[in-house]
């Protein structure tokens, strides 16, 4: 067989071939040939192949199958075989392969070989690939020759030992003696990989650290004094050829000194004290034209910042990042910003001092220099600056690339909530973040943003007149037509009558309202939930406008057969308040109350999505059974959490019989219950657990004052309800009733509704129940919560009725529950 | 550092390094990624980018990318100095220094690198010591005309 061709000559050959093809034959033919010699166990040859085979694994071809190949040159005498052995053992033999760990043996005899530069080839291999086992294996022999006095063995064995650490660190303390006197050595090599090993050793074990800090070196000194020594030699010292950089003694070592004085100093009053003068005269006294000067001041400053300094010497670093951010290398003021993000917290005055400057990097072109730009200024911004920042700010907002839009508009509303210098700055600023980038505001900003605007009562004619302008033009924006509509939902009448004081009103009428929000009703662009808040805010305008109550009426029918489930749902419920409820329809709609912000009682989330629960609460899960009166009366009872109680419901006539309602009312009638809906339909935030809890449907609390023993409310043909309670510390006035259903009987009782209805002072929340069927002899239970809401804490009295069917017949019962535990109210 | 990529304006690779364990799938879909990223950088942009964890410090020599990843708390201006320390050993080893040599010769210049850094850190600092080693290195190899320094065009 010929002998396989040389290795330039494949790499030329393949480089000629044309195609992606082409060149897949040809290796396809060499490996084919390399894949036949290797079976032949050619000894000549084998190194050649294998270093065609590494060039073809680069190009991205499979090449496993010298992995074997690879062991037996390195277990080869030659010099040559082992060279390219250990790099296609470092290319191919990961820790991964099966066949890794049979290199332990081959690296150990070469540990240990009479020429150094194959013990230098196995250092070199164990330290940048050996498995945890091969590490633990042969650290010893590491060891050993980490105290040797060949220099070149010595930094190798340095490295080495890294690996070693990183991949077993509990093998650390055996390094520990060798590292005496590491640092007593002229060569470099050695001193910077002696500092990497001490570097990792401090960094990894903080017992270490302080052993180092403590512990007299072998040359009767201390760590950081010998540390700091070297360091003065390497400034101090004259031009030397051999590790010069650019006019620097070994920028490489000093950098490395640098940090690992920044561990040791840390949290460390007298190591810190130690450094004080080195680090100035580094950060004084260091060229800084070329990147390598500021690759030291860099670090300097990194270390300066990080340990015990003292005052001077922080501001000396604050200023050399200043400093840097008026270079024109892009990349020392990308640095600068980085690290003075890092430092914000900690110098915030002195950092305040460049705010110009870092606000000049937000109009830089690369996109990473922006981002950091842009945080560092949210950093900054207080109530000093703050209008001018912000002016900054939302010019850049403007400008700036799509993936940052969402933080900064984000940024941007928080800032501008803690240092607002007025509502109507307030209120202003958060309308040009919507018109700018009303598409990338994250979803929460809505509601929060709504929160904002209810309270802000003075400023409402201005909100909504800006709002309806802004979105005559364009109501593309999701996030800003959702605001807009909930507004003008709202305060419509202020902008009708043109109320407003801050501008010049403008005239608007009635019709022109609704135009507009049909249209966002209409539009493709619209999402569902932007739908929404359009279909309710027409609804809320009929009570406050007055001459176009039948469009509105019209076009909340026309909704009514909606394909978007969402909407129709709605739609039908306000259809439903026109028609049979008209009465309390002033009362659900009228203006929603100031707000205040939600402090978590229950897990629930804090949810001010007004736009949701608006409607959430109307559309309470309806009962299994489906009626929609039904939940429409549930919903009676659960939007009893009102803060400001309005008119009165007359109680309806007792006679009417199929609809729930009307039966429910009775119930109301009896009890003389002023039970009212909520003014607006929406949650009050006022009793935060009670109602925001309601939309999901657990009562869990944090806080459960438990121990209060549960009562049999009921109990008779075979149907036994049971009460269960809890109450929370935080919130004593509400209670959380639990009710389980359970049939004795042999047939099941379906379509199970369970009512109550409480005295006057309290108010009642009914949850939705688990089902409507409890099946028969004990086998399983309705439940249902019910919350009751007893600020006075007066004795705790329920009437309950309850409508089932049974063995073919429709039952009903009405009871009295006087039994509560005194524990459950007082 | 993590890892080290050297490839050329078109996205071949020239050589890769990887001081950390990691699948060959999960490899070549790293440089995939990365070559993109860097080769639709413009001039004007920074030598730094920040990929998942780690910090990425490029930097172009004539046709060639060199490109290095490092961890949070190390100095990106530094790597900038190992990465043009590492093109200076290539340089006074192979004398004048282009991609062809890197192409040709692949296998030295991983020695190289290997006698420069080890297990992720730098490991001499002075040129000279390196290239010694190298040089030295190459005495011992068996068959010289193998392993001409320069390749016969």
């Amino acid at each position: 067989m010929p002998a396989p061709i040389r290795l330039r000559e494949l790499i030329r050959t393949i480089r000629t071939a044309r195609t992606q093809a082409e060149e897949r034959e040809m290796i396809q033919k060499e490996c084919a040939a390399i894949r036949s010699s290797f079976r032949e166990e050619d000894n000549t040859y084998r190194c050649r192949n294998v270093a065609k085979l590494l060039y073809m694994h680069m190009l991205g071809y499979p090449a496993h199958f010298g992995q074997l190949e690879c062991l037996k040159l390195i277990a080869s005498q030659k010099f040559t075989d082992k060279r390219i052995g250990y790099l296609g053992a470092m290319l191919l033999l990961d820790e991964r392969q099966d066949v890794h760990l049979l290199m332990t043996n081959c690296i150990k005899n070469d540990l240990n070989h009479s020429t150094q530069y194959v013990q230098g080839l196995a250092l070199c291999t164990l330290g940048c690939m050996g498995s945890s086992e091969m590490c633990r294996d042969l650290a010893g022999e590491v060891e050993k020759l980490l105290k040797t006095s060949n220099s070149y063995l010595r930094k190798k064995a340095a490295l080495c030992a890294v690996h070693v650490i990183r991949k077993v660190p509990e093998l650390m303390e055996m390094f520990l003696p060798a590292t005496k006197n590491l640092l007593n050595e002229k060569n470099h090599g050695v001193l910077h990989t002696s500092v990497v090993l001490l570097t990792e050793m401090c960094e990894r074990s903080p017992d270490m650290l302080a052993h180092f800090r403590k512990v007299k070196q072998l040359s009767s000194s201390q760590l950081v004094p010998q540390l700091v020594r070297i360091l003065k030699n390497l400034i101090m010292s004259g031009y030397s050829p051999e590790h010069d950089v650019s006019g620097i003694s070994d920028p490489f070592l000093q950098v490395r000194i640098l940090r690992l004085l920044r561990i040791l100093g840390r949290n460390d009053d007298d190591s810190s004290e130690a450094m004080n003068d080195i680090l100035a005269q580094v950060a004084t006294n260091t060229e800084t034209s070329k990147n390598v000067g500021n690759a030291i001041l860099y670090e300097t400053v990194l270390t300066i910042m990080d340990i015990k300094s003292e005052s001077g010497l922080r501001v000396l670093a604050i200023n050399i990042l200043g400093r840097f951010l008026l270079n024109n290398d892009k990349n020392i003021r990308y640095v600068a910003l980085t690290s003075l993000l890092k430092t914000v917290q900690t110098d915030h005055n002195a950092v305040q001092r460049h705010r110009s400057t870092i606000v000049d990097c937000l109009k830089d072109l690369d996109v990473s220099i922006k981002r950091r730009a842009m945080e560092l200024s949210f950093a900054l911004v207080n109530g000093n600056n703050v209008r001018g920042m912000m002016k900054e700010l939302l010019y850049f907002l403007d400008s700036c690339e799509p993936e940052f839009k969402a933080d900064c508009a984000s940024g941007i509303f928080l800032a501008a909530e803690k240092y607002a210098p007025s509502k109507r700055w307030h209120i202003d600023t958060i309308m040009r973040v919507l018109t700018t980038a009303g598409s990338y505001v994250r979803d929460d900003a809505v509601p929060n943003l709504i929160q904002l605007i209810t309270n802000s009562v003075e400023m409402h004619a201005y909100t909504v007149q800006r709002l309806y302008k802004a979105i005559l033009g364009d109501y593309s924006q999701q996030p800003l037509v959702q605001v807009a509509s909930w507004c003008i939902g709202e305060y419509g009448d202020l902008l009708v009558s043109g109320q407003c004081e801050e501008e010049e009103p403008i005239q608007v009428t009635e019709d022109e309202v609704l135009d507009i929000l049909e249209s966002v009703l209409i539009s493709n662009m619209s999402a569902s939930v932007t739908r929404g808040y359009a279909l309710t805010a027409i609804m809320k305008l009929s009570t406050r406008f007055t001459c176009t109550v039948n469009r509105i009426k019209k076009v909340v029918s026309i909704y009514g057969s909606s394909i978007d489930v969402e909407l129709q749902q709605r739609a039908v419920e306000y259809n439903a308040l026109f028609k049979k409820y008209d009465h309390m329809r002033p009362a659900l709609l009228e203006r929603m109350p100031v707000m205040e912000k939600v402090t978590t009682n229950g897990p629930t989330e804090i949810v001010q999505t007004n736009g949701e629960t608006e409607t959430a609460v109307l559309e309470t899960k309806p009962p299994p059974s489906g009626l929609q009166p039904a939940s429409q009366a549930n919903d009676l009872l659960d939007l009893l959490g009102g803060s400001d109680i309005t008119p009165v419901i007359p109680t309806a006539p007792a006679s009417k019989p199929a609809s729930a309602g009307g039966e429910l009312l009775d119930l109301l009638g009896d009890l003389n219950l002023t039970g009212s809906p909520v003014s607006a339909p929406a949650p009050q935030i006022a009793q935060p657990p009670f109602l925001l809890d309601g939309l999901s449907s657990q009562p869990l609390f944090n806080d459960i004052a438990t121990g209060i023993p549960s009562i049999t409310a009921y109990n008779k043909n075979g149907l036994k309800i049971d009460f269960t309670f809890e109450r929370s510390n935080t919130n004593p006035s509400v209670t959380v009733i639990t009710i389980q259903a359970s049939n004795s009987t042999e047939l099941d009782m379906t379509d199970f509704v369970f009512q109550a209805a409480v005295p006057k002072t309290f108010q009642l929340q009914l949850l939705s129940p688990s089902s409507s069927v409890i099946p028969a002899f004990n086998s399983g239970t309705i439940t249902q919560v019910i919350k009751v809401l007893n600020p006075q804490k007066q004795q705790l009295r329920m009437r309950i009725k309850l409508t089932y069917n049974h063995k073919g017949s429709a039952m009903q019962d009405l009871a009295e529950v006087n039994n509560f535990p005194a524990q459950s109210w007082q | 550092i993590h890892f080290i990529l050297l490839f050329s304006r078109q996205g071949k690779l020239r050589l890769q390094k990887w001081y950390t364990t990691l699948p060959d799938k999960e490899k070549k879909k790293i440089v995939r990624e990365i070559v993109q990223m860097i080769l639709s950088r413009n001039q004007k942009t920074s030598s730094f980018v920040d990929w998942k964890d780690l910090k990425l410090v490029y930097k172009r020599y004539a046709s060639l990318y060199f490109c290095c990843a490092i961890e949070d708390q190390d100095n990106e201006l530094l790597t900038l100095e190992v990465v043009h320390r590492y093109v200076e050993l290539l340089d006074r080893y192979f004398g004048n220094v282009c991609e062809l040599d890197i192409i040709f010769n692949f296998e030295k210049a991983y020695f190289i690198l290997d006698e420069f850094i080890i297990g992720g850190e730098v490991q001499e600092t002075s040129k000279r010591s390196a290239v010694k080693a190298i040089e030295e290195s190459d005495m011992l190899q068996e068959t010289v005309e193998e392993y001409m320094n320069k390749p016969a065009f």
